[in-house]
């Protein structure tokens, strides 16, 4: 884990007390809310539809026990008891007073925490692999590169106003956990030829209204120039990005519009530039981050014998565990999805407990998903059962990831004033629908995602079934679409036909998935069969 | 009719005007008619209130009730979180239909 020296603590301090005397100069009035609106955004803290709602940045989703307590304990002494996960890796409380903010902030920042640039026109919280570190799949540790980025774009003075808000995802895997096709800039590491690392690079990648697949611009840029080329990409974004209008401002657009080929010359040319200005980092920069991304110290010739006598431990085990690189351990997937549940919501004591779940059995570390679970990365497989154990008590045992019922919903109108219609009620009734777990293993890996707006916050372009509610004549109305992917094979959903209501999505995706189930060939997920027959089936299932 | 709504500066509760002060509880809402905007410009200069806006309502037979979903769901509260609804028992599927006894009161009418 990568601890802060003495600058980053400094600068996050300051940010604490100026923050603390914005608040309090709104509080007397002296600041109209006009002008105050910007400043609270720049620091994560957005009006909603009941309170306040302060947005947390969890940096490329990783964090440690003591981390992980603070925010168990800032739900339950400023929240009403609850934490939220989010699609980008970071934690929002619905339920909090501007009142409390700066006290918030300055217990956040003890623990090396903050809610900086997790709103507004800037660079935003770095996403990354959850398995990162761990898993059997990777080329190499993405977060110390993660953790670069998130330094140089810190309050990075150039790229503060930004034509629009800027989402950069790093892998290190073949397989794409972190949806990197549908970033502003995705980072996928490799080596070349010669064994050398460096990054392949994508650029205009995106959902929100107009949803776009990102364009591989470099397919191997050195690692040692990463920084330099990122900046080349943000300068050239940042001088031609549409400011004339906030529906085209986002960099997709751009390369849209220009062609990726076109950007990519322009970047080149202005990369011959930035780079003369010594702006990578020397060695020995990188080499103090990457040390504190080291490996734990993995035991040796642990046990790899798991007693399945027990069906419920088996199928979670199968489920929600995943290869781990270090013989006798396993990443394990915390769901955060129980049937009936709000998907992402963990109560302050949950929140607790897998803090300290992680401080017993994985090395002190915690990742969030950006499909709202929590992954304990580094665990032996002979603690599984122990900790299996401890989240059935906790009611964290759900062994659904990757299923249908494991679903990401935004908080939709329940909570977010730009919703149409609210999306959990949904999430919640399709986890009822399909609650049998036989019933969900049948089925396999099925990706529902909601969105309760366009802004598809709920990544609902990205489902093998996506939902988004829209306002119909003032009534909630459910738009499903089929055959979205934000893995490796990522791909954008297509809208299947007329709405629903909410009872009628739910019926609509029942209807789908047992469409699936009749003419899957062998191996086939639901996104494999519907890539393989095509709508008509499903539409005629569906529409009648 | 028409009714004014906000949000409390220093807590974010949402809250409506009840001709004098504000209040949790969408049913001591006031038609404010043509005075909206006014009353919202003085009120927000005062901090009573914050991001003030008048809406669309329909006087039921429970009290004013918003036309629009989103304000519904402001006033009961989330919908998903009984224990945080501070109204869950306002209908926030349902478009007000105008109470029959009051549909054709002139002030009514002269309000919508
Ligand atoms: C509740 C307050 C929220 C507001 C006001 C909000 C606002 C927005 C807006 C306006 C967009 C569209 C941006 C664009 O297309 O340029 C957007 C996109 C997005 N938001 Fe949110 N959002 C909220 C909550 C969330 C939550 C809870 C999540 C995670 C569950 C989230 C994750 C995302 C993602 C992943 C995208 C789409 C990716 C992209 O194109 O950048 N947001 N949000
Ligand atoms: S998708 Fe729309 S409704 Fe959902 S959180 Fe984003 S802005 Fe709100």
């Amino acid at each position: 884990m990568y601890r802060y020296d003495t600058y980053d603590q400094a600068l996050v301090d300051a940010r604490v007390a100026d923050f603390g005397d914005q608040v309090a100069r709104r509080l007397s009035g002296e600041m109209s809310e006009d002008q105050f609106k910007p400043l609270r955004l720049m620091n994560g803290l957005y009006l909603q539809l009941h309170a306040y709602m302060l947005r947390v940045a969890i940096p490329y989703g990783t964090l440690d026990s003591r981390q992980m307590r603070m925010l168990g304990s800032i739900a339950r002494d400023y929240d009403r008891g609850y934490g939220h996960f989010t699609t980008r890796q970071n934690l929002q409380f619905n339920w909090i007073k501007l009142e409390d903010t700066p006290e918030i902030l300055a217990r956040l920042a003890t623990v090396e925490m903050h809610a900086i640039q997790t709103s507004g026109n800037c660079i935003r919280n770095i996403s990354s692999d959850q398995y990162a570190g761990a898993a059997a799949d990777e080329v190499g540790d993405p977060r110390p590169w993660a953790e670069l980025l998130r330094q140089w774009s810190s309050f990075h003075p150039e790229f503060s106003y930004l034509p629009r808000k800027f989402k950069i995802a790093v892998i290190g895997a073949e397989q794409d956990r972190a949806a990197i096709q549908l970033h502003d800039i995705g980072l996928q590491m490799r080596r070349d030829d010669a064994g050398e690392l460096g990054f392949r690079v994508l650029v205009g990648g995106g959902m929100g209204r107009t949803p776009m697949i990102g364009s591989v611009i470099r397919d191997f840029i050195p690692a040692a120039d990463l920084l330099s080329y990122v900046e080349a990409c943000l300068r050239v974004y940042n001088r031609y990005g549409r400011r004339d209008n906030i529906y085209k401002a986002r960099i997709k657009i751009l390369v849209h519009e220009l062609g990726a080929p076109e950007y990519a010359r322009q970047v080149e040319e202005e990369w011959a530039h930035v780079k003369t200005l010594g702006l990578d980092p020397p060695q020995a920069e990188y080499d103090r981050i990457a040390a504190q991304f080291a490996p734990p110290a993995f035991a040796e010739g642990l046990p790899t014998e798991i007693d399945r006598s027990d069906a419920g431990f088996a199928h979670w085990v199968d489920q929600n565990t995943a290869a781990h690189k270090a013989a006798g351990y396993a990443i394990v997937t915390v769901s955060l999805k129980p049937t009936g549940g709000i998907p992402g919501d963990a109560t302050a004591d949950q929140i607790d407990l897998i803090a300290d779940l992680a401080e017993r059995y994985s090395f002190d570390e915690i990742r969030i998903t950006h499909s709202q679970n929590v992954v304990l990365p580094h665990v032996q497989q002979q603690d599984l059962r122990a900790i299996w154990d401890a989240l059935v008590a906790a009611g964290l045992a759900t062994a659904n990831l990757d299923l249908v019922t494991d679903i990401i919903a935004c908080p939709g109108l329940d909570y977010c004033s730009l919703a149409n219609a609210r999306s959990i009620p949904v999430a919640q009734k399709i986890t009822e629908r399909f609650a049998d777990p036989d019933r969900q293993r049948d089925i396999g890996e099925l990706k529902l995602k909601i969105s309760g707006c366009i802004n598809a916050c709920g990544h609902h372009h990205a489902g093998h079934i996506g939902i988004l509610g829209v306002d119909r004549k003032g009534e909630e109305n459910y738009q499903l679409s089929f055959g979205g992917s934000a893995a490796e094979d990522t791909s954008i959903a297509k809208i299947i036909g007329p709405g629903f209501s909410e009872d009628g999505v739910v019926d609509a995706v029942e209807k789908a998935v047992e469409t699936y189930r009749g003419l899957r060939e062998p191996g086939e997920r639901f996104l494999d069969t519907y890539r393989r027959v095509g709508l008509q089936p499903f539409k005629a299932a569906i529409y009648g | 009719m028409k009714i004014l709504t906000g949000q409390n500066l220093a807590s974010g509760d949402v809250v409506w005007w009840t001709g004098s002060g504000w209040s949790l509880h969408l049913f001591d809402a006031v038609d404010v008619g043509e005075t909206g905007a006014a009353i919202a410009a003085t009120e927000e200069k005062a901090l009573r209130v914050n991001v003030p806006y008048v809406i669309d309502a329909v006087q039921t037979a429970d009290g004013p009730m918003p036309a629009h979903i989103k304000d519904r769901i402001r006033a009961a509260g989330p919908t998903v979180h009984p224990a945080f609804a501070i109204h869950p028992e306002i209908p926030i599927l349902k478009t007000p239909a105008r109470h029959q006894s009051n549909a054709d009161a002139p002030s009514e009418v002269k309000a919508n």
